[in-house]
């Protein structure tokens, strides 16, 4: 028995992290999958309306299919990511009746892929959760909030979910919490994209530093627009609002409510960490708590790289589970 | 995200029908994601050498349908899915003269987590035969 199924804490992959080479048609679905699995991380994290083309109106065959790879591979479907489209009409936001016809549809797809958990995004209201809770438990589907930056465990936002899940006393509404929460570097490969597009080079290191440092968002966005920074440089800037460099810590307490989790990253560098996002925090917070779950990579380097490098998924995902692995035998 | 593949120059050629040249089309893909139904495609732009094109003269099809922009609006079934090239078409009678030409064009996407539209914008020189 290894050292990750011993903690209890699973490896796996979200296919949004091969969403470059599926984009140009380099893997098919069924090779993001094979590609997970040769990594050993057997957990299939999947978005429907990204990589299974006709979602909604999905045919049998095809989840027999996707069993089949399932099945094939070793792997087993983790988490589907719901997207909850409210503005699907131009002049109206969907009703509450709508949406819960839409998590209907997303939690039947989940149990049909064989999902134990569905990912919602933190937009989502409390009070359209709690609607949706006798849905999650007909068909035994945990639904958790995705806490993404720039929201975290104790922003208000979030703390109104825990209330109403609390309240209910269910098993089926938590959170999925996306490892952005705990950005302690900008992402240099963003920096530098930046650079590339023509912002000032001075100015966007003195906002690395800063956020490194802690300063307040306001602040660096005054700063920049004082050092005579342009649109680019003030809207790097403004990156300070949407990153958030919360204690790792937090994962131990908020355990009972985590049924999955995001492993966003950036970049992995040749020394097998992360540029951005201080794993070798994380999972011993993880494994503090108990954590018996997935830990699902969701690679988000190449948008901003894609410009002006090859970008390389499958290298960066192995690389990312290569540091897993290391950290959970720790 | 994605801007860089939007336009698929290699795709671009003049639109002949029943031997007169009635405009050009070129393929596109989605700037995000994941696919989306096309009532949340907000917006489509194209020009060419710098000048845009009446909104009224583009069409977009995809899986053997082709709609209007204003028809896209109300449209919940067809999608526009993700890495899937659709065809913009611009009417326009003669197309474009051989030669390079600079194509730009916009995506304006409605995301329903976002408080704007996502928009993605390529440009890129194609070359009519």
């Amino acid at each position: 028995m290894n050292a990750s199924a011993k903690s209890g804490i699973r490896r796996g992959v979200s296919l949004y992290s091969y969403q470059e080479e599926y984009f140009l048609r380099k893997l098919t679905l069924e090779q993001c999958v094979a590609e997970a699995a040769k990594i050993g991380a057997p957990g299939i994290e999947s978005i429907g309306e990204q990589m299974m083309p006709g979602f909604p109106n999905l045919p049998d065959s095809f989840y027999e299919q996707w069993r089949g790879w399932m099945a094939q591979y070793g792997t087993v479907a983790s988490c589907h990511d719901a997207m909850l489209d409210t503005k699907k009409y131009k002049h109206r936001l969907l009703t509450d009746d709508e949406c819960m016809v839409e998590f209907e549809r997303d939690l039947r797809h989940a149990a049909k892929l064989g999902c134990k958990v569905i990912r919602v995004l933190c937009m989502v209201s409390p009070e359209i959760m709690v609607k949706a809770v006798p849905i999650a438990e007909k068909y035994d589907v945990k639904m958790g909030i995705e806490v993404h930056a720039p929201y975290y465990f104790d922003h208000p936002w979030i703390m109104r979910h825990l209330e109403a899940a609390a309240r209910l006393g269910t098993k089926h509404y938590g959170l999925v919490p996306d490892m952005g929460i705990f950005t302690r570097r900008l992402p240099r490969i963003a920096r530098d994209r930046m650079e590339r597009m023509g912002a000032t080079p001075r100015i966007l290191d003195y906002v690395c530093e800063a956020y490194e440092s802690g300063q307040l968002s306001e602040y660096v966005i005054f700063e920049a627009r004082k050092m005579g920074g342009n649109a680019l440089d003030v809207s790097w800037a403004e990156q300070c609002r949407h990153s958030v460099n919360t204690n790792p810590k937090r994962l131990t307490e908020f355990m009972p409510y985590i049924f999955h989790i995001h492993a966003k990253f950036y970049e992995m560098l040749d020394d097998g960490t992360e540029y951005s996002i201080p794993y070798d925090k994380i999972i011993p917070a993880l494994k503090a708590g108990n954590y018996q779950g997935f830990l699902s990579s969701e690679y988000e380097g190449n948008r901003h790289i894609q410009d002006a490098l090859p970008v390389d998924s499958v290298e960066q995902v192995r690389r990312q589970h290569a540091m897993f692995e290391r950290l959970l035998a720790a | 995200m994605f801007d860089r593949y939007m336009i698929c120059e290699e795709t671009a050629r003049n639109l002949t029908d029943g031997g007169k040249v009635t405009g050009f089309q070129f393929g596109a893909r989605i700037a995000y994601y994941r696919g989306l139904g096309l009532s949340m495609v907000e917006n489509l732009v194209v020009a060419v050498d710098g000048q845009p094109v009446p909104p009224e003269q583009i069409r977009f099809s995809v899986s053997n349908r082709t709609f209007t922009l204003a028809q896209m609006e109300t449209e919940y079934a067809a999608r526009w899915e993700f890495g899937a090239v659709a065809t913009v078409t611009v009417l326009h009678p003669g197309g474009l003269t051989p030669g390079e030409h600079k194509l730009e064009f916009v995506e304006d996407l409605r995301i329903s987590y976002m408080p704007f539209p996502l928009r993605g914008r390529d440009a890129k020189v194609v070359r009519i035969g």
